[in-house]
């Protein structure tokens, strides 16, 4: 089983390392959410499958088997809501800049807003002066 | 999205989304559910009802603006976090009480403000999405 | 008493709440300023009590130590609160004296305090994926405030941030997970007790996965690249904020745990963040020569020095500790005060273009004095508190035999002096190349500008009181036995 989480969680990574590698922001964010979710297969392979507690014991000591551990679950919950609104607010971010700067292509942003970048005070050229 | 089928159901559909929501807030003590959740639905309600009749209508049903709700949502969470200062004990510390027989406690105001903060943050985002979109880009601020 | 811990949370919180209650411009001015006021307060009597009784604990719900979430306060994270209480007082000052009507209206007081919440939270939680919800708190807080007002530098600059900070979040999640899936444990403490006994490859390679979470957060070598793409974008209200604190979150973080949980391996881990240190000095430095706008040139001299924190890490005696402590502490006053006045420059002369720039040693004396003081501490000259810092650093570095980053360290402190030389000579000692048309500056911009700087001054005169307590950082940093003792001792 954990072997085939392992393989799992492999190759939801690969998939959204690719996806955020492209430089169009939806796929940035689509690959977020599945790089997201495979991080929370892997706390919850690590939590369930690799811990050697028993998540609830009774007083006397003895453990309730049917139990599972509910701590990687109730980090897993936090993970996703927390994606959750990150994914909201970046669909609301990469909107409105597809409205301001025309376009949904990471590459062609602008670095900075001038035509030509600020000479440095280093350089020898001076376009004021020259 | 001016259909006469989605504008009739969709009155229906938003109090019966609501009521699921409110049930699944009150629910989610000890079973699945919870003010997320909740919360999520009730969204949807509203988003369904400005999608079939127009952001205006949405709005006028709203108590609050969105981002209002959010401010008294968490107000509401951090009053019930605060409780426990009375009592001496540390921070978050659950308090229950009986009230008119029923069994309520500061987990469940925490949540009802949890329920508040994520549907005014979310309709707050939705709104403001489906505000810009009717714009040509140029009006956009 | 055990409230006083949770105190710098609360005061943050509820003043952001009030903020997003109220909605009234007028209301939200004070509340600013008001809560601003009371997080420093707090973060006094946090640091006086810390400073008294040792190392303070709560545990959140009542929930026992190792099962429960902890706060924890020792002598860094008191220090760490109370300077970011004065950063906030400063920004507010400014913010109130600036007057940006439309972003005030949209949100800033209320955003602005959310993301003290946030901070504040990270320097003081005692528990590994707590610290991830934290960092997760002041970024969307920053996302909001770093668009706030939606011009365009900003939006391209605030595509970048989030794109960054996601792939942080991320590496900083799958970290926590493999960990916890390696010791079964998430409170800091206890998982200092159980950290050793892993396989070290496994070891190593989760301290590694940590750097790199970490490093994005602090922009160091090589993940430095984002901060001055997206820092100069916004106003200085909202960038002087985000210089003075939100690196040093990631500083903070990576002064934690590699001190606390990864202590085993330090011929590999330590000898990596020293490089990571040298190689993040050097580089933002020489960046920093190569720019001529003045914000962007800041930002680099930000990400530089992010590398004098890391190098007291690397060294890890006591005196590297000490001089990586009180670098934070400096820095973050410094750095804040930088921000302002290049945003009050633009003001005066309607650019930030340093060639364009010109003549204010004529017009403003008093704002060249107030320039060169903070400038004069960033490059480490006596008598101001970053000679103090790198004197500290310097010296730990000799004693630990590890003269190439010293020597690094050193010739960093002259390029930073060229470079802010550079700054004064074009901004304040030349005319202005042809007439600038500066807009209408409402008076009172200068005063927080001024408190910053005569702060740094002070901290230089009277360097011993905040080196006392940065030196009982560092002894508490080295002796994780201290702090786990504190959170796992408290309810049994």
């Amino acid at each position: 089983m954990e072997t085939w989480m392992a393989l799992l969680v492999g190759g939801l990574s690969a998939v959204g390392v690719y996806l955020m590698l492209r430089p169009h922001l939806i796929q940035f964010l689509i690959g977020f959410l599945v790089l997201g979710n495979a991080a929370n297969l892997l706390i919850f392979t690590s939590g369930r499958l690799g811990s050697a507690f028993p998540p609830l014991v009774q007083p006397d000591g003895t453990v309730l088997a049917p139990y599972a551990n509910p701590l990687p679950q109730a980090l897993i919950l936090t993970a996703i809501v927390i994606g959750f609104a990150l994914a909201a607010f970046g669909i609301v971010l990469f909107f409105r800049a597809e409205q301001v700067l025309k376009t949904l292509n990471a590459e062609a942003m602008p670095e900075r807003l001038e035509a030509a970048p600020a000479p440095s005070p280093v350089d020898e050229v001076r376009e004021e002066r020259a | 999205m001016n259909t006469l089928i989605l504008k009739t159901t969709s009155r229906f559909l938003f109090t019966l989304l609501l009521l699921l929501s409110v049930f699944l807030l009150l629910r989610g003590h000890n079973e699945p559910g919870g003010g997320f959740i909740g919360a999520l639905v009730a969204v949807g309600a509203y988003a369904l009802f400005a999608l079939a009749h127009g952001l205006t209508a949405a709005r006028k049903l709203l108590p609050l603006p969105p981002l209002r709700l959010v401010g008294w949502g968490l107000l509401v969470a951090l009053l019930s976090a605060l409780v426990a200062f009375f009592l001496n004990k540390p921070l978050m510390t659950g308090v229950w009480f009986s009230l008119l027989g029923v069994k309520v406690g500061t987990p469940v105001i925490f949540d009802i403000g949890v329920y508040l903060t994520v549907f005014g943050a979310l309709l707050s985002a939705i709104f403001g999405l489906e505000e810009t979109a009717d714009r040509t880009p140029e009006e956009a601020p | 008493m055990s409230w006083l811990i949770v105190l710098p949370l609360l005061i943050p919180l509820t003043t952001g709440i009030l903020c997003l209650v109220l909605g009234s411009r007028s209301a939200q001015r004070v509340l600013g300023l008001v809560g601003a006021l009371g997080l420093l307060a707090a973060a006094l009597a946090l640091l006086s009590q810390v400073n008294q009784r040792g190392i303070q604990a709560v545990q959140v719900g009542n929930w026992p130590a190792p099962f429960g979430i902890t706060f924890a306060a020792d002598h860094l994270s008191a220090l760490m609160v109370l300077v970011s209480g004065v950063v906030a007082v400063v920004v507010a000052l400014y913010a109130l004296a600036e007057g940006d009507t439309p972003r005030e209206q949209q949100g800033y007081y209320a955003l602005s305090h959310l993301l003290l919440f946030g901070v504040n939270g990270a320097f003081l939680t005692g528990d590994l994926f707590n610290l991830y919800v934290w960092f997760e708190v002041l970024l969307l807080s920053s996302f909001v405030l770093m668009i706030l007002g939606g011009s365009k530098a900003q939006l391209a600059g605030g595509v970048k941030y989030f794109a960054v900070s996601l792939l942080s979040s991320i590496l900083f999640l799958v970290a926590v997970g493999l960990l916890y899936g390696a010791t079964g444990a998430l409170n800091m403490a206890d998982l200092a007790t159980r950290v050793g006994s892993l396989a070290p490859g496994l070891r190593d390679g989760l301290a590694m996965l940590f750097l790199g979470a970490f490093g994005l957060k602090a922009a160091v070598f090589p993940f430095f690249f984002w901060l001055p793409a997206s820092y100069p974008a916004p106003p200085v209200i909202i960038s002087a904020l985000f210089a003075g604190l939100l690196t040093k979150v990631g500083v903070y973080a990576l002064l934690r745990v590699f001190t606390l949980l990864f202590t085993q391996d330090t011929a590999f881990t330590h000898t990596v963040i020293l490089w990571v240190a040298g190689l993040t000095l050097l580089l933002g430095v020489l960046l920093a020569l190569a720019q001529g706008e003045l914000r962007r040139l800041l930002s680099f001299q930000l990400v530089s020095h992010i590398g004098y924190m890391l190098m007291g890490l690397g060294i890890l005696t006591p005196l590297g500790l000490t001089g990586s402590v009180f670098y934070a502490l400096n820095h973050m006053i410094v750095i804040a005060a930088l921000f302002l006045l290049a945003g009050l420059l633009e003001r005066l002369q309607g650019t930030t273009v340093l060639v364009r720039m010109g003549g204010l040693y004529q017009s403003h004396p008093w704002l060249a004095v107030l320039f060169l003081l903070p400038a004069f501490s960033l490059a480490g000259l006596p008598p101001f508190s970053g000679f103090w810092a790198k004197f500290t650093l310097v010296a730990a570095g000799l004693q630990a035999g590890q003269y190439a980053i010293v020597a690094v360290a050193l010739l960093v402190g002259l390029l930073t002096l060229l470079s802010m030389g550079l700054v004064f000579a074009e901004a304040f000692w030349k005319n202005p190349p042809r007439p600038l048309a500066g807009t209408p500056t409402p008076p009172g911009l200068g005063v927080p500008v001024a408190l910053l700087a005569l702060l740094a001054l002070g901290l230089g005169l009277w360097a011993e009181p905040l080196l006392a307590l940065s030196q009982r950082a560092a002894q508490e940093l080295l002796e994780p036995s201290r702090y786990i003792e504190a959170v796992l001792g408290v309810s049994r």
